[in-house]
């Protein structure tokens, strides 16, 4: 770890003067970094993964609340914590696929420290970034890429490039994806949003860039819009190592709103674990609109998520085994919300728990 | 340095602080052997009292942090060192052409433990050796500023080509050295196996493979070295044995014993990585005799990744039988990793011989050397590999019979050793099998795989048997019996978090018949009596057996003193006539006659007694016996075969392992093994990049071991047995049995519930799912 400056700030204004000019990338050495919860980039500057030179601590800046939004949805302050946004009752029982998918990360205490806001910018959990002696292009660019061809079982089937195989991370972007989220972002040059698909990037040729966030921005609130169509029909199903404290090896965040008539009046899926953003297909959606609630249908949605998909690596290394594990959590997860909505609030982990390993309709 | 320290040793010995010495509650009263008690340790562990290697300090520290090699194989052509230097606070940086003189044999790096081979030596040469090696240690005045500093060294390397993957170089097996304490190779062929298994109606044959797995402990290992201004090190270093370390520091820095004290008086869970010093002993100790000054160096969670590991390993069984059971061959073959410069052996195939009876039986165990740090003992070396193999062939041997698993071990039960034809000193598995599936309700299970679904999984139920050897070795201890009642007894032993201080304490009290607050059990230090390495399951039998042994000679002493008073009721009693209980000393026949201990020092006019005993193994009458522990583990798997996500809802874990000597602390030891064995079946596995030759998941986040939601229902059952030749306290141990077979159990679990046979550990998801 590297020696660093630390700056609270007490305002907006003053955390973008504080945290001074940089280049595009927001990965180089030397540059400052606003701190919030610090879960994930404490770690990564004692693996000397990241070395900010400065350190602006938001802690301090009013951005913690979870008020209405415009048009009747939300709107999430950057530095609510996570379990405060998941246990928030508007957002339980409006946004319970959001809900779900904050209760699915992390650990109890991470979710009491980590906001809103640095839940959008963690990093990948590739080995080969965490690990500064060895090559990475998204950590050092330029330097190689040894997962292609390594270890490969948690990187990405869906939109990697020759220069990065890596996966984003989080659980609760692949929800907020579903939910045509917004995010607020402030720099010196003034306030601008970004629609949730626009947020992340894939790979291509700059994997050191996860976000489309300039150096300089600093994102103040996330935007839900209403969706009161999906409470009673969504699940955000997670597949993992183990039950709890673990990344996804796929997840899937799914919304239904099934009409009178029994068809699909509108259907939600990202999925998780499969790609370095959120991955989700409108186009794919929206041929089943119209059409009956069953089986055959959420098949061919999955087959069109999925098109495209990609294994890499060979032997146990291999991530083959996630194009099958996605198409049926699609489906899984489309027939569950077809019943219900999942909470995963962990009130029933016990030996008769679902599939999942937690959560329950309801 | 400050002034005020200079000089002055008292100032030193003033910030030494004392450890903390854990005793019983105050109130606790008389308990004895068998009885449930709280651990002694447990208030100064949760108040932070207890102070592990890395909480110990001094006014001259300085802080040592580890380089670690990035190549797996190659020599160092130089370092760039000018960066860190400048960093302020930097003292200097060694590196093997700037350290300060070590012995240089390969003898003298030989800790008791070691296996065939030469040693891992620390800065000896440029070589590189592994991914990972310690080419570097940053000293500054600040762990801070040695950190930063650490970051900042470039070392530059000529790389070789290196060998990590032992599948690709199963070819380059060889016939291991024998030479490490405790180690068996393979006995000799038994009958025919290869005609007997050819002849036989029914048979199975397959491979079953296992991931490199690290051991873990919470408490990162670390050393912390005092010196003293005469030059005397006082060493807290994280090891399952202090004087195995003062043993390696003297021999590698040839300083003689009166110049270390090592000590390890709490120690932060182990689970076998603290068999063996590890390297941050040797640095610690190389930074402190650099600077002549205090030092501490830890390994990060990274680091601990960089020694010692349960070792990859492959086996093939083949099993056969007639139609009703009867074993007639059992072959068994197994090779595992180890390091080009160390032969780690541990038993993997013996217990195929043992554990069932059967005429034919041919056994192997080769080794493969690859460019990795040398693997080391992990909780039930060798059989938490080796048993799983034989209880999964079982499990399949059972489905291809058309019979219960547990009527199949029944059937092939083994009164006698095959191998050896000896008797078991004490052997109640069949009791373990009788409760343990009671207990789990096992008579209800149906027979075929695939059987039972709820909602979206499978249930499955499977069982295994479990062994592990009952070893004793040899110790002293000291017992010093004060007027005022109170019994310190102490010896050289380890408490790795397994429960030695209040085991022992509960030992002594026992054999005095004193409040368990008025005993206390002092270990974690080379200068106590000698201890052996807390390792193998062997503690209890062993410094349990001493500590009593000194009990009894104080017991003796108390006697005569007693024989001595005036008119004494005990003029014409032996030693066998007397009990010691609530304090007092009495005749077994006539309880009445009690008399107080402290009634009999002041009488005598006593203000300690003082006694030392030697424990020997009774090894003549011992080798005439197979000794060994056993469980049967039983379990319920709930299987989501979409995902592959796997549930173990219910274990009962059955245990036979002598007397219990302290029941709480032995039925943990056997949850936690239970924990461990769910972790090996499920999630534990350390990935190796073999193009960089290099582990890669190096953290606890991706290195799995279960977490609470993972861990259901864990049940305890400890059979009767009682086992005078392995101990004269009737108690063999615990430490290791609890985690052997349960991995199998799972696994056969996993199979009645899916009807799919995974034959790889961990069974991770990708494994367990329904192929595509």
């Amino acid at each position: 770890m590297n020696n660093f400056s630390f700056t609270p700030a007490r305002a907006v204004d003053a955390a973008l003067m504080q945290i001074g000019p940089g280049p595009g990338s927001t990965t180089a050495a030397g540059f400052g970094k606003f701190i919030a919860g610090g879960t994930n980039l404490i770690d990564l500057m004692k693996e000397n993964v990241m070395m900010p030179a400065r350190l602006v601590d938001i802690n301090g800046l009013p951005l913690d609340t979870i008020e209405a939004g415009s048009d009747g949805g939300l709107r999430l302050g950057a530095l609510a914590r996570n379990a405060e946004t998941a246990y928030h009752p508007e957002v339980a029982a409006r946004y319970p696929l959001l809900a779900s998918a904050i209760l699915a990360g992390a650990s109890p205490q991470i979710r009491n420290m980590a906001s809103n806001g640095g839940n959008l910018l963690q990093r990948t959990r590739c080995y080969y970034f965490y690990d500064a002696g060895v090559p990475c292009n998204k950590r050092v660019p330029g330097s190689g890429c040894p997962a292609i061809g390594g270890l490969a079982r948690q990187h990405a089937i869906l939109g990697a490039s020759e220069h990065c195989i890596a996966t984003h991370p989080s659980d609760m972007c692949v929800a907020l994806r579903a939910l045509n989220a917004v995010v607020q972002v402030q720099s010196p040059r003034g306030v601008r949003t970004i629609a949730f698909a626009d947020f992340h990037r894939l790979p291509g040729n700059r994997p050191d860039m996860d976000t489309t966030l300039a150096h300089d921005e600093l994102i103040t609130h996330i935007e839900l819009p209403a969706a009161p169509q999906f409470a009673q029909h969504s699940a955000y199903l997670k597949f993992r190592d183990r039950a709890s404290y673990a990344f996804a090896l796929v997840s899937v965040a799914a919304a239904l709103d099934i009409g009178d008539d029994g068809l699909i009046r509108e259907v939600r899926v990202a999925l998780g674990g499969v790609a370095h953003k959120p991955w989700r297909i409108e186009a794919a959606e929206a041929t089943l609109v119209g059409q009956p609630a069953t089986t055959e249908s959420f098949e061919r949605l999955a087959l069109g998520l999925l098109e495209g998909a990609e294994p890499k690596g060979l032997g146990l290394g291999s991530n083959a085994f996630k194009v099958p594990m996605a198409h049926r959590a699609v489906v899984r997860a489309l027939e569950t919300v077809a019943q219900g909505t999942v909470s995963n609030d962990g009130r029933d982990r016990g030996g008769e728990a679902g599939a999942a390993g937690e959560g329950s309709a309801s | 340095m400050s002034a005020l320290f200079k000089d002055s040793a008292s100032n030193l010995q003033a910030f030494i602080r004392p450890d903390v010495q854990p005793v019983a509650e105050p109130g606790t009263g008389h308990a004895v052997v068998g009885d449930k008690v709280k651990r002694v340790d447990g208030r100064a562990k949760v108040t932070g009292q207890a102070r592990y290697a890395a909480e110990h300090t001094a006014l001259d520290m300085a802080y040592g942090v580890v380089v670690s090699s990035t190549i797996a194989k190659g020599r160092i052509t130089g370092f760039h060192l000018d960066d860190a230097k400048a960093v302020p606070g930097v003292l200097d940086i060694l590196t093997h052409a700037h350290r300060p003189k070590t012995r240089s044999l390969g003898l003298f790096f030989k800790d008791m433990t070691a296996p065939g081979g030469t040693p891992f030596k620390p800065f000896h040469s440029e070589g590189v050796l592994y991914s990972g090696q310690p080419v570097a240690l940053v000293l500054a005045e600040t762990f801070e500023a040695a950190r930063y500093a650490a970051s900042l060294v470039r070392v530059d390397y000529e790389v070789e080509e290196h060998e990590t993957n032992l599948l690709e170089n199963l070819d380059r097996c060889h016939k291991p050295s024998r030479l490490k304490v405790g180690f068996s190779p393979p006995p000799k062929p038994t009958g025919d196996a290869d005609a007997a298994f050819a002849a036989a109606p029914v048979k199975i044959e397959a491979e079953y493979y296992s991931g490199v797995e690290h051991h873990n402990p919470m408490e990162m290992h670390a050393t912390t070295v005092l010196r003293a201004p005469d030059g005397h090190l006082t060493i807290y270093d994280k090891t399952q044995g202090s004087q195995n370390s003062r043993w390696m520091v003297s021999h590698v820095f040839g300083l003689g014993k009166d110049k270390v004290t090592v000590k390890n008086p709490f120690v932060g869970g182990a689970f076998g990585s603290g068999l063996r010093p590890q390297y941050n002993l040797i640095l610690a100790v190389m930074g402190s005799l650099h600077l002549k000054r205090s030092v501490r160096v830890v390994l990060t969670r990274q680091q601990m990744f960089t020694f010692g590991h349960r070792p990859e390993t492959l086996q093939r069984l083949k099993l056969a039988a007639d139609r009703d059971g009867t074993l007639q061959a059992v072959m068994h073959e197994a090779v595992a990793e180890t390091s080009r410069i160390e032969d780690y052996v541990e038993v993997v195939v013996n217990w195929s011989g043992q554990l069932y009876k059967c005429d034919n039986v041919k056994l192997d165990y080769k080794l493969v050397a690859l460019d990795q740090y040398s693997p080391m003992d992990m909780r039930a070396p060798g059989a938490a590999h080796g048993v799983h193999a034989l209880e999964v062939a079982m499990d399949e041997l059972s489905y291809e019979l058309g019979m219960c698993p547990l009527a199949l071990r029944l059937k092939n039960y083994a009164e006698r050793d095959s191998a050896n034809d000896l008797p078991y000193s004490s052997k109640e598995l069949r009791a373990c099998y009788t409760q343990g599936a009671e207990r789990f309700g096992w008579a209800d299970r149906p027979l075929a795989p695939r059987s039972r679904k709820e909602g979206s999984e499978w249930v499955g139920w499977g069982m295994a048997t479990g062994t592990w050897d009952a070893m004793q070795m040899f110790a002293r201890a000291r017992a010093v019996l004060h007027a005022d009642g109170r019994l310190e007894v102490s010896s050289a032993a380890t408490d790795i978090g397994t429960g030695t201080y209040t085991v022992m304490s509960l030992i002594a009290a026992t054999a005095l018949g004193l409040p368990l607050e008025s005993v206390t059990f002092q270990l974690g230090d080379s200068t106590l009596p000698v201890a052996p390495i807390e390792g193998g399951s062997a503690h209890v039998a062993t410094v349990g057996s001493a500590v009593e042994g000194v009990c009894e000679k104080i017991q003796k002493r108390l006697l005569k003193m007693a024989k001595a008073m005036p008119d004494s009721v005990f003029a014409k009693a032996r030693l066998e006539d007397v009990e010691f209980a609530a304090g007092t000393m009495r005749l077994r026949n006539t309880p009445s006659t009690s008399i107080s201990i402290t009634g009999i020092m002041a009488a005598a006019n006593e203000a300690v007694i003082d006694e030392k005993y030697l424990m020997l193994p009774n090894m003549l009458k011992q080798k005439k016996y197979i000794r060994a522990v056993h469980s049967a583990v039983f379990c319920e798997v709930r299987v989501d075969e979409d995902f592959g996500t796997v549930r173990v809802t219910r274990v009962v874990s059955a245990v036979a392992a002598g007397r219990i000597m302290s029941p709480t602390q032995a039925r943990s030891q056997i949850i936690g093994g239970v924990v461990w064995g769910i972790s090996q079946a499920l999630h534990e596995e350390t990935h190796s990049d073999h193009k960089l030759g290099r582990f890669m998941n190096h953290n606890l986040g991706e290195y799995h071991v279960p977490v609470n939601a993972d861990i259901h229902d864990i049940d305890v059952i400890f059979a009767a047995e009682d086992d005078r030749i392995v101990s004269r306290l009737g108690a063999k141990g615990v430490g290791e049995i609890g985690l052997v077979g349960v991995a199998a159990a799972v696994s056969n679990a996993i199979y009645h519930a899916t009807g799919q046979r995974v034959r790889s550990t961990p069974m991770t998801p990708d494994k367990v799912m329904r192929p595509g």
